[in-house]
C-alpha cells in the first residue's frame, strides 16, 4: 500500500533479469550469441554450392543501386521513388479505415431496434470483405468501377482504386478490432456513465470508446503493418509502386536484385512500426502491473 | 414491484417508501436482491412489474426517459467504478457537464468545492489508479453528489475495502446523512447501520420481511427468518 510504482517496476525487472551488474553481464552475453549466430548463417551461405550464382541474381550491388536510383533513359522506374507511393497510400488507406472500422464497430456493437438494417448491412459487409483473399477485392475495385464507364468513379488512377480496395478489406478486420476492445470495457463502466444521467451514444463516446482505442492500439498496429506490405498488391492493377518499379527493372535487366531492394524498403517501413507496437504494449504491461497493487 | 431474471424470481413484491431526508439501510444475504433492487430503482434495470415513484412521480412510466431520472438519483457501486482514463476532476464533471449541461468552469468549481470538503483537494489532477481503495470510493461518492441527487444509492460501498480504510467512507455517508440527503443503503456494516439508520429493513426471499427503526429491529426482531439471519452475523463477529 505505501509501496510507490516506481519501487515495484524496479522490483519487476530484477525479476525478469534486468538490473545492475546482471544487466551488463546480459548484454555482453546476448551480443555475442547474436554474433555467433549470424556467422553461422553467413558461412552456410556463402560455403551452399550456389552461393555465388544467388549472390549474382539477388544481391548484385550495381544492379541494386540502379535500381533504388532508377534510369528514365533506359525504361525503368526508382523503386526508392515508387515506395513513396506505397507510403502515400497506406497513409490514406490507414486515416480512412479507422473511421471506417470504429463506425462499423460502434454500429455493430448498437442494441436499439431501428438500427437493426445498419448492423445487418456492417455484418454482412464484414463477412464479405473479411472473408474474399485482399488481392480479388483489390482486382475487383480496379478492374470493376472503370468498367462501369462512369465519370468520376470510373476514371481515378490505379492507386486511388487500390487504396479502396485495400480499406475496404482492412476495415472489416480492424472493425472487429476495435469491437473486442469495446467489449472489453467491463460492463460496470457502462453503468456508471448511465448512472450519471449520460445516454447511450454519450456513455459510449466519453466512457467506452477512450478505454477501448486504448487497448486495441497494439493490435490495431499489427493490422497496419500489414497494410503497409499489402500495398504492394496494387501492383496488379498497374500503379507504379516499389514492388511494380523492381518487377520492371528485374524484367528489363534479368536480375532480382531489384526486389531484394524493394523488400529492404519495406523492411525500413515497418520495422519501426513493430518496435513501436512492443514499446506500446510493454508500456501498457507495466501500467497494468503497477495499477494491479494499488 | 417485482423483479425477475428470465425464470429466477429476484424480487417478489417489494414495498418500500423512503421518505426526504430518510437514512434507510438494507440488510440481507449474499444474493438475497439488494443489488438488484437498487438498480431497479434507478432504472439501471427494468422493472418486471410493479412501479417506482420518485417525489410524486412514476419514473417507471413508459413516458418516462430514464436518462433524465437518472440524473437525480446518484449510485455508487461496491467497486468504485471510477473512470480510469480521466482524472479525478474529469470524473466528477463528467456527467455535471455532459448530462446537466452546466458549465465547464462552474463544474469545475462544484468538484473542486466537494474535493475539499471531503478532504480530497489534492487528488483533483490524479488519475483513478493511484488513489487508494477508500479515497477512490469517497471520489466516487463525490462523483454522483456532483449531480446534486435528491436520492443516493449506495450498494456495500464498503465491502471491497482494507477494513482501515473503511471509517473514512462511513465517515462520509454520516456527514451526508447530517445534511439531509436522502439515502437507501445496502450494507453489511451493522454498526453502522444502528448508527445511521432511521429504518433498517431486512431483505430476503426477494421481500422484505421486517422494517423497523435499528434499536427495535436489531434487539427485537420479529420474524424468524431475521433473527437467523442476525444471529450468523453475530457470529461473525460483525454486530
Ligand atoms: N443481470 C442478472 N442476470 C441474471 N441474474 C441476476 C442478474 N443480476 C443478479 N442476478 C441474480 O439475482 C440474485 C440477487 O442478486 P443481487 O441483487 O446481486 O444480490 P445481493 O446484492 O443482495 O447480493 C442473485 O441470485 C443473482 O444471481
Ligand atoms: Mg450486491
Amino acid at each position: 500500500m505505501t509501496e510507490s510504482p516506481l519501487d515495484l517496476s524496479r522490483r519487476g525487472s530484477r525479476l525478469f533479469g534486468g538490473g545492475g551488474q546482471g544487466q551488463a553481464r546480459g548484454a555482453a552475453l546476448s551480443t555475442a550469441s547474436t554474433i555467433v549466430v549470424l556467422a553461422v548463417l553467413a558461412a552456410l551461405f556463402l560455403l551452399a554450392p550456389g552461393s555465388a550464382a544467388v549472390r549474382h541474381t539477388f544481391f548484385s550491388p550495381p544492379d541494386m543501386w540502379h535500381a533504388l536510383i532508377g534510369d528514365p533513359a533506359k525504361g525503368y522506374y526508382s523503386v526508392g521513388a515508387a515506395i513513396w507511393l506505397n507510403i502515400r497510400m497506406f497513409l490514406a488507406a490507414e486515416a480512412i479505415i479507422v473511421v471506417l472500422a470504429l463506425l462499423l464497430a460502434v454500429i455493430r456493437q448498437s442494441t436499439g431496434p431501428v438500427l437493426l438494417p445498419l448492423r445487418v448491412v456492417a455484418l454482412g459487409y464484414v463477412d464479405v470483405f473479411r472473408g474474399v483473399p485482399t488481392i480479388l477485392v483489390v482486382y475487383a475495385v480496379g478492374f470493376g468501377l472503370p468498367a462501369l464507364n462512369l465519370t468520376v468513379v470510373s476514371t481515378q488512377d490505379p492507386a486511388v482504386y487500390g487504396v479502396l480496395g485495400l480499406v475496404l478489406s482492412y476495415s472489416a478486420y480492424v472493425c472487429e478490432v476495435f469491437r473486442a476492445g469495446i467489449n472489453s470495457v467491463p460492463l460496470a463502466q457502462v453503468s456508471a456513465a448511465r448512472s450519471l444521467g449520460l445516454t447511450q451514444p454519450q456513455a459510449m463516446r466519453y466512457v467506452i470508446l477512450p478505454q477501448a482505442v486504448r487497448t486495441v492500439i497494439p493490435p490495431l498496429l499489427n493490422d497496419f503493418i500489414s497494410l503497409q506490405k499489402d500495398t504492394a498488391l496494387v501492383s496488379v492493377l498497374g500503379a507504379i509502386e516499389a514492388n511494380r518499379a523492381a518487377e520492371i527493372y528485374s524484367s528489363t535487366v534479368f536480375t532480382y536484385s531489384s526486389f531484394v531492394v524493394a523488400a529492404l524498403l519495406f523492411l525500413i517501413l515497418t520495422i519501426p512500426l513493430a518496435r513501436f507496437t512492443d514499446h506500446l504494449i510493454a508500456r501498457d504491461r507495466r501500467r497494468r502491473l503497477a495499477g494491479a497493487t494499488i | 414491484m417485482t423483479k425477475s431474471f428470465g425464470d429466477h424470481e429476484v424480487l417478489r413484491g417489494i414495498d418500500l417508501v423512503v421518505a426526504p431526508s430518510e437514512v434507510i439501510c438494507l440488510i440481507g444475504a449474499s444474493g438475497s436482491g439488494k443489488s438488484t433492487l437498487l438498480r431497479c430503482v434507478n432504472l439501471l434495470e427494468p422493472v418486471t412489474s410493479g412501479s417506482v415513484w420518485l417525489g410524486g412521480q412514476e419514473i417507471t412510466a413508459p413516458a418516462i426517459d430514464p436518462d433524465l431520472v437518472r440524473r437525480h438519483i446518484g449510485i455508487v457501486f461496491q467497486s468504485y467504478n471510477l473512470f480510469p482514463h480521466m482524472t479525478v476532476l474529469k470524473n466528477i464533471t463528467l456527467g455535471p457537464v455532459k448530462a446537466l449541461r452546466v458549465p465547464h468552469a462552474q463544474a469545475e468549481g462544484d468538484a473542486l468545492a466537494l474535493l475539499a470538503r471531503f478532504g480530497l483537494a489534492d487528488r483533483a489532477g490524479d488519475y483513478p489508479d493511484r488513489l487508494s481503495g477508500g479515497q477512490q470510493q469517497r471520489v466516487a461518492m463525490i462523483r454522483a453528489l456532483a449531480m446534486s441527487p435528491r436520492l443516493m444509492l449506495l450498494d456495500e460501498v464498503t465491502s471491497a475495502l482494507d477494513p482501515e480504510l473503511v471509517a473514512e467512507v462511513l465517515d462520509v455517508i454520516r456527514e451526508l446523512a447530517q445534511a439531509g440527503m436522502t439515502m437507501l443503503i445496502a450494507t453489511h456494516e451493522m454498526t453502522f447501520a444502528r448508527d445511521v439508520a432511521s429504518r433498517v429493513a431486512f431483505l430476503a426471499d426477494g421481500e422484505i420481511v421486517e422494517e423497523a427503526p435499528p434499536s427495535e429491529l436489531f434487539e427485537n426482531p420479529r420474524d424468524e427468518r431475521t433473527r437467523r439471519f442476525l444471529r450468523r452475523i453475530t457470529d461473525a463477529g460483525r454486530l
